[in-house]
């Protein structure tokens, strides 16, 4: 009876510990929102992504359709290739649609947002985007504004 | 001037030849898993003792700490505008660090050290030798099932520590400072990753686990088998084992996340 019990109460902890486990797994981390190789995937080229990483999120009109799985570089068009992968029940997605890369709040994470065309062919397995808007650099927009403030400058300087 | 390099010398020696045993101890009770299958029912027993009972002291420190993470994290957090990440802060923090580190920590007070007071009292009262005068190999029959008892409960508590910590983290922010519901866990399912962050935080805790079981057990076995002796044995089995996980916690941390 005394081992029993014991067993009982061994049994009990070792449950305990793997629910704890599931837990974690389930509500806590993203194991449950992977969606496994169903769906297919589109590539799209840019020439400049930003901070975009793959497993980053693409999604249309605010709602998260997919995701990054690869980044790549193409050495001889000098643009950088990415490819989204789409959750399966999302085929309905106009194959002239643009990517973007939006960031999310002001020092949030980039993520793809998809405009859609208005074709009446869906995007299918390994389709290309042909339209497509780089990430915003932040660097290169405070640069514009000091080089036009500079211009304007110099304008008013010169009569 | 020579005595003063005969005695470093001696105590580098003698440190030496204490990793020297501490190794070999390691290796045999390892083998001991052979003679240990068979009779699962010794390693539910030391589960019992070493795990089941360490579990009150995790479940309530876990909760604690989460509870202090949402409050502290609010603070910061708030000041940006963003507390919806509170969720992932108190998650990642619990998951990846603090869930393996503090539970290893706990475990070395709690289960640690009484397992070197078992030991070492065993063999100060010769009951090691009375086993093997009786054929029987105490590491094979005593230290063995301790130490993998160890090895499988360490997980299982940290697990524990780090769900019941984000459940406190969910009901003092949630419940107490207003951060929204959908917020805290959407942010958090996105951000905390299964194999990143979550595989890593668990064989943080394997790595733990048989660290603190072995300096236990270790210092245990190799006691001065006397009251002094076991005292000290306790002790160092405690300093020890803080030293190694929280320098090995930041090993660890470097080689997974570190890249």
């Amino acid at each position: 009876m005394q081992t029993r019990q014991l067993e009982i109460t061994v049994g009990f902890f070792m449950a305990l510990g793997l629910v704890a486990l599931f837990f974690l797994a389930m509500q806590v981390s993203n194991l449950a929102s992977i969606s496994s190789d169903e769906g297919y995937t589109i590539t799209a080229r840019f020439d400049n992504i930003g901070g975009l990483k793959v497993r980053s999120p693409v999604s249309m009109a605010g709602v998260r359709v997919g995701r990054v799985v690869g980044i790549s570089y193409d050495q001889s068009s000098f643009e950088a290739v990415v490819t989204l992968a789409i959750d399966p029940q999302f085929n309905q997605i106009p194959d002239d649609s643009i990517a973007k890369i939006y960031t999310s709040g002001l020092l949030g994470e980039q993520y793809i947002g998809l405009d859609p065309g208005g074709s009446l062919e869906s995007l299918e397995q390994d389709s290309e985007l042909m339209m497509t808007q780089s990430a915003l650099v932040l660097e290169e927009i405070v640069g514009q504004f000091l080089f036009s403030k500079a211009e304007e400058n110099a304008m008013s300087d010169e009569p | 001037m020579l005595d003063l390099f005969a005695r470093f010398g001696r105590v580098g020696l003698a440190s030496l030849e204490r990793l020297g045993r501490g190794h070999l101890l390691l290796l045999q009770i390892l083998l001991g898993l052979t003679s240990l299958l068979p009779r699962l029912k010794l390693l539910a027993a030391q589960i019992h003792s070493i795990g089941v009972r360490t579990t009150t002291i995790i479940v309530v420190s876990g909760l604690f700490v989460g509870m202090v993470l949402g409050l502290q994290g609010y603070y910061v957090l708030s000041q940006f505008g963003a507390e919806d990440s509170l969720g992932v802060m108190v998650a990642a923090s619990l998951v990846r660090e603090l869930g393996p580190v503090v539970t290893a920590l706990l475990f070395a007070g709690r289960a640690g050290s009484a397992l070197t007071a078992e030991i070492g009292l065993m063999k100060a009262t010769e009951q090691l030798s009375g086993l093997e005068m009786m054929a029987v190999d105490p590491i094979r029959r005593i230290l063995s099932p301790r130490f993998y008892a160890g090895f499988i409960s360490m997980p299982l508590l940290a697990a524990m520590f780090s769900a019941i910590g984000v459940i406190g983290g969910y009901f003092v922010s949630v419940g107490l400072l207003g951060v929204d519901d959908g917020a805290f866990w959407s942010q958090m399912q996105a951000k905390i990753d299964w194999g990143e962050d979550v595989l890593n935080g668990v064989i943080k805790s394997f790595v733990f686990g048989f660290v603190c079981a072995w300096i236990a057990l270790f210092q245990g076995y190799d006691t001065i088998p006397t009251s002094a002796g076991v005292s000290q044995s306790t002790t160092r089995t405690v300093v020890h084992s803080a030293l190694a996980v929280l320098v090995l916690d930041f090993v660890l941390t470097a080689l997974m996340f570190g890249g």
